[in-house]
C-alpha cells in the first residue's frame, strides 16, 4: 500500500499497462515533456519513448479520428482529452466511429479506445473547462463510460479500460486530482472489482444515495452529517455510467425504499433521470417516496463566482436526503 | 509516420524533416520595416502602405505597446495576489496585437482568442472588462456591438469560422468593412480553421485571418504542427498570405492594411503570420520550463519589439524626455485603474446563474430557479449558502 494522490494513481496505472503491453500507446495535447496540464502523464514519455506517448498536434477530431485507425491497425489507443470542454470538436469521431465500427463491421474490428476526460468544476476554471458531459456519451450505444472516485479504483479501472476490448471514456474527477488515497499497486485490475460494477461505500437502511466521480466524496460527506441527525443513508458510487449495473441499485432501493442521486451535470436529460426512472420502473412497489434528484442547474456551467451555487454541496443533497424521507426541507408545502 | 529521436519506427513529431529548431524558419523571408537594432528599412511595396504615419502616430504606437505590456504584467500581478483566477499573458506579442488593431477602421470586427487582450484595448475595451471573465465574475467582459468585438474565445481556432461567416454577412450587405480572426500557430492544425479557409476562399469572404505564431501552443513547439511555414499553408486553399516580423509594428501594420484593402475592394482573404514569440508561461498556470529552452528565450528577448520601436525613435530624434514622461504617466494611469476596476469589482448575485439562459421565459428553468430560492431562503442569511461547499 502507498498513499498517493489520485492523478498519481492514474500516472501509475498508465505505467502498468503501457510496460505490460507493447500496443498501448498514449496521445494528446501536451501530455510528453509537459506531463500533461494536470501532470497526470508525467515522466511517461520519459521512461517510453515518443513513439509511445505522443504529443499530438492540436485537433481533438484528429487526436481521436486517429486513434480509430491505429484501432484498425491493432493498438490500443489511450488518449487525453485536455478538458471535459474540448471533446465536443470530437464528438462526431467518438459517437459516429468509435462507437459504432464493433456494430458496422459485425465484430470484425475492435475499438479498443480509453478517452481520458478530466471533468466536473470546482476548480475556479474559465469557461469550457468545468463541463460534465457525460450523458452525450452514455446515450451513445456501443461506448462504455466510466468515472472513478478514489486513487485505487482510479489505478485499477484505468487498466481495465485499456484492457477492454470496447471504447471507454474514463472521466476524472479533476478536483480530486490532488487527493490522496492508499493504493495497493499489486492488485491484479482481472480480478479486482470489475468496472462495470457499482460499489456500495457506506452502508444504510434508510434513503440510498447515488453519486459518482468528483460527488462521491461530498455524498459519504453527507451521509455521516446525516448519521449524526439520525439519519442512515447508503452511499453508492456508480463506477459505471453506461452500462448501469442496476442489480447493485436494486438490492439497495429495496432495502431502503428511497432513493436521491445527485451529479454536477446539468439535470435534464441527465444521467440522475436515468436512475430514477429504471428504478422506478423496476422497484415501483419497494419505493416509498418519489426519486430525488440533486444536480447541477439547467444552465451553462457558469462563471466561478457562481460555481458553488451550481454545484450539489453537502446542504443541498442533505436537503434533498430530507425531501425522499418527507421531512421538512426547502420545499415543505410544495407540491410537485 | 514520422520516426522518433532514435531513428526508430514510431510516431513522434520530430524526425529529419523538423527536428531543428523552429526559429530556422524566421529568415530572410520575413517581411521586416524595422532591423532588431532599430533601424528603418525601406521596402518599396511596403512603404507605400505607410505614408501617413507621422512622428506623432509612431509615438502613440509606442504608447500603446508600452500600455498594453504594463496592463498585462499588472493582470499578471493581480493573478499573482489572488485577485484573478488566471490569466494568459501576451508579452512579446505587443506589436503584432498594436500593430494589427491599429490598422483596423472603426467598423471592421474583430474576434479575438483569449491572448488578445492587447487589440481589444486597442479597439475601446475598458481596462476593466478584459479581467471580467478572468476574475469568474461574468463569462464575457463586454457587449461585443459597442466595440466590434467579439467576447474571447477559449476554444481553440472556433472564432475562424465566425470571422468568416460575419464576412460572408458583410459581403452580403454590399458593405465594405472586414472581419478579422485572431489565433494562434496551435490553432492552425484544428479543423475549424481550416474549415473557415475552405469556406472564405470559397465566398471569396472579406476576411483576414492574422496568425500570431508565437512558436508555442502551451508546451508544443509549432514544428509539432506543422512541417512547412505556416504561411505557405494558406496557399492550399487558395488564399494568399503574408509572413511579417510579428515584432516590428510597421510590418505588422502594413501587411494588415493591405490585407483589409484587398478586402474592402473585393479581393477575398488573406492569410497573415506575424512571428513573435510568447515571453511568458502561456498561462499563470504554466511552467515553461518543463518544456522551453531558457537559450530560446534570449534569443527572443533581443527582438523585443517595445525596445525595437523605442531604438527608432531615438534614432530619429523623437525619444524626448516629454514623451518618455507622458506614455509613464499613461501607463501608471491605466494600471491603477486597471486594480481599482478589479478590487471594486462587484460580485454577482446567486440567481443570476438563471439569467441570460433563454431569451424569454423557460418553464424548467423557472421552477429550477424557484426551488434554488427557496433552498437559499431556508438559510435564513443566504450569505451562509454562499459558502465555498458546493466546491468541497
Ligand atoms: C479545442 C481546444 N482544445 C484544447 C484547448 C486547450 N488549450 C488552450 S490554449 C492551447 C494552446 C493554443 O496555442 P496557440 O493556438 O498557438 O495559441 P497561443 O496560446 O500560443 O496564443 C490549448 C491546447 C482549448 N482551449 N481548446
Amino acid at each position: 500500500m502507498t498513499q498517493m494522490t489520485f492523478a498519481r494513481a492514474i500516472n501509475s496505472g498508465l505505467r502498468k499497462s503501457l510496460e505490460n503491453d507493447p500496443k498501448v500507446i498514449l496521445m494528446g495535447e501536451d501530455i510528453g515533456a509537459l506531463g500533461g496540464v494536470f501532470r497526470v502523464t508525467d515522466g511517461l514519455q520519459k521512461d517510453f519513448g515518443k513513439h509511445r506517448v505522443v504529443d499530438t498536434p492540436l485537433a481533438e477530431s484528429g487526436i481521436i479520428g486517429t486513434a480509430v485507425g491505429l484501432a484498425y491497425r491493432g493498438y490500443r489507443p489511450v488518449v487525453e482529452i485536455q478538458f471535459d470542454g474540448f471533446i465536443y470538436p470530437a464528438f462526431d469521431q467518438i459517437v459516429s466511429q468509435v462507437a459504432k465500427m464493433h456494430y458496422r463491421t459485425q465484430g470484425a474490428v475492435k475499438m479498443p479506445i480509453t478517452i481520458r476526460v478530466p471533468f466536473g468544476g470546482g476548480i475556479g476554471s474559465p469557461e469550457h473547462h468545468s463541463e460534465s458531459p457525460e450523458a452525450y456519451f452514455t446515450h451513445t450505444s456501443g461506448l462504455r463510460v466510466i468515472s472513478v472516485s478514489n486513487p485505487q479504483d482510479a489505478y485499477t479501472m484505468i487498466q481495465q479500460a485499456i484492457a477492454s476490448d470496447d471504447p471507454v471514456l474514463y472521466f476524472e474527477p479533476k478536483r480530486r486530482y490532488h487527493d490522496k488515497g492508499e493504493v495497493d499497486e499489486s492488485v491484479d485490475p482481472g480480478s479486482a472489482l470489475s468496472m462495470e460494477k457499482a460499489r456500495v461505500v457506506a452502508e444504510g437502511k434508510d434513503v440510498t444515495l447515488v453519486a459518482y466521480g468528483p460527488l462521491v466524496k461530498t455524498a459519504r460527506d453527507a451521509a455521516l452529517a446525516a448519521a449524526d441527525e439520525g439519519v442512515s443513508v447508503e452511499v453508492i458510487d456508480l463506477r459505471s455510467l453506461a452500462p448501469l449495473d442496476f442489480s447493485t441499485l436494486e438490492a439497495s432501493v429495496r432495502k431502503t425504499g428511497r432513493l436521491v442521486i445527485t451529479h454536477e451535470a446539468a439535470q435534464s436529460g441527465g444521467l440522475g433521470a436515468e436512475v430514477a426512472a429504471s428504478i422506478t420502473e423496476r422497484c415501483f412497489y419497494h419505493l416509498e417516496a418519489a426519486p430525488v434528484r440533486v444536480t447541477g442547474f439547467d444552465v451553462p456551467y457558469p462563471y466561478s463566482k457562481l460555481e458553488m451555487h451550481h454545484l450539489p454541496g453537502l446542504d443541498r443533497i442533505l436537503d434533498g436526503v430530507d425531501r425522499a424521507l418527507g421531512r421538512p426541507n426547502s420545499l415543505s408545502g410544495l407540491e410537485g | 509516420m514520422f520516426t522518433d529521436d532514435a531513428g526508430k519506427g514510431g510516431i513522434s513529431a520530430g524526425g529529419p524533416g523538423n527536428s531543428d529548431d523552429s526559429t530556422r524558419r524566421t529568415g530572410g523571408d520575413l517581411l521586416q520595416l524595422i532591423t532588431p537594432e532599430g533601424e528603418r528599412i525601406s521596402h518599396p511595396e511596403f512603404d507605400s502602405w505607410l505614408q501617413d504615419v507621422s512622428d506623432e502616430q509612431l509615438g502613440s504606437l509606442y504608447e500603446d505597446m508600452v500600455v498594453i505590456r504594463r496592463i498585462d504584467a499588472e493582470a499578471t500581478a493581480l493573478q499573482r495576489q489572488g485577485e484573478l483566477a488566471l490569466w494568459p499573458p501576451l508579452l512579446g506579442q505587443e506589436a503584432s496585437q498594436i500593430g494589427s488593431a491599429r490598422a483596423l477602421r472603426e467598423d471592421d470586427f474583430v474576434f479575438p482568442s483569449y491572448r488578445d487582450n492587447g487589440v481589444a484595448y486597442c479597439r475601446g475595451v475598458k481596462v476593466e472588462d478584459l479581467v471580467r471573465a478572468w476574475r469568474g465574475s461574468a463569462s464575457a467582459g463586454w457587449d461585443p456591438f459597442t466595440v466590434n468585438v467579439a467576447t474571447q474565445q477559449i476554444i481553440i481556432g472556433s472564432q475562424s469560422l465566425h470571422a468568416t461567416g460575419y464576412a460572408m454577412g458583410i459581403q452580403n450587405d454590399g458593405a465594405d468593412c472586414v472581419a478579422v480572426a485572431y489565433f494562434g500557430d496551435g490553432a492552425t492544425s484544428e479543423g475549424d480553421v481550416n474549415e473557415a479557409m475552405v469556406f472564405a476562399a470559397s465566398f471569396q469572404a472579406p476576411v483576414v485571418f492574422f496568425c500570431q505564431n508565437n512558436h508555442w501552443a502551451i508546451s508544443e513547439p509549432v514544428r509539432l504542427q506543422s512541417h512547412i511555414q505556416l504561411a505557405d499553408r494558406a496557399s492550399g486553399f487558395g488564399i494568399p498570405s503574408m509572413r511579417v516580423d510579428g515584432n516590428d509594428v510597421l510590418a505588422v501594420m502594413a501587411a494588415t492594411r493591405i490585407a483589409l484593402d484587398r478586402a474592402r475592394h473585393g479581393g477575398g482573404p488573406t492569410f497573415i503570420e506575424a512571428v513573435t514569440y510568447r515571453m511568458g508561461p502561456h498561462t499563470t498556470a504554466d511552467d515553461p520550463t518543463r518544456y522551453r529552452d531558457a537559450n530560446e528565450l534570449e534569443d527572443w528577448a533581443a527582438k523585443d519589439p517595445i525596445a525595437r520601436l523605442k531604438s527608432l525613435l531615438d534614432r530619429k530624434g523623437l525619444l524626448t524626455a516629454e514623451l518618455e514622461a507622458a506614455v509613464a504617466a499613461k501607463a501608471d494611469a491605466v494600471a491603477a485603474e486597471l486594480r481599482a476596476g478589479t478590487i471594486n469589482m462587484p460580485d454577482p448575485a446567486p440567481l443570476d446563474i438563471f439569467k441570460h439562459v433563454y431569451s424569454t421565459p423557460n418553464s424548467w428553468l423557472d421552477r429550477q430557479q424557484d426551488h434554488y430560492s427557496r433552498y437559499l431562503a431556508s438559510f435564513g442569511d443566504p450569505a451562509e449558502a454562499a459558502t465555498e461547499e458546493g466546491a468541497r
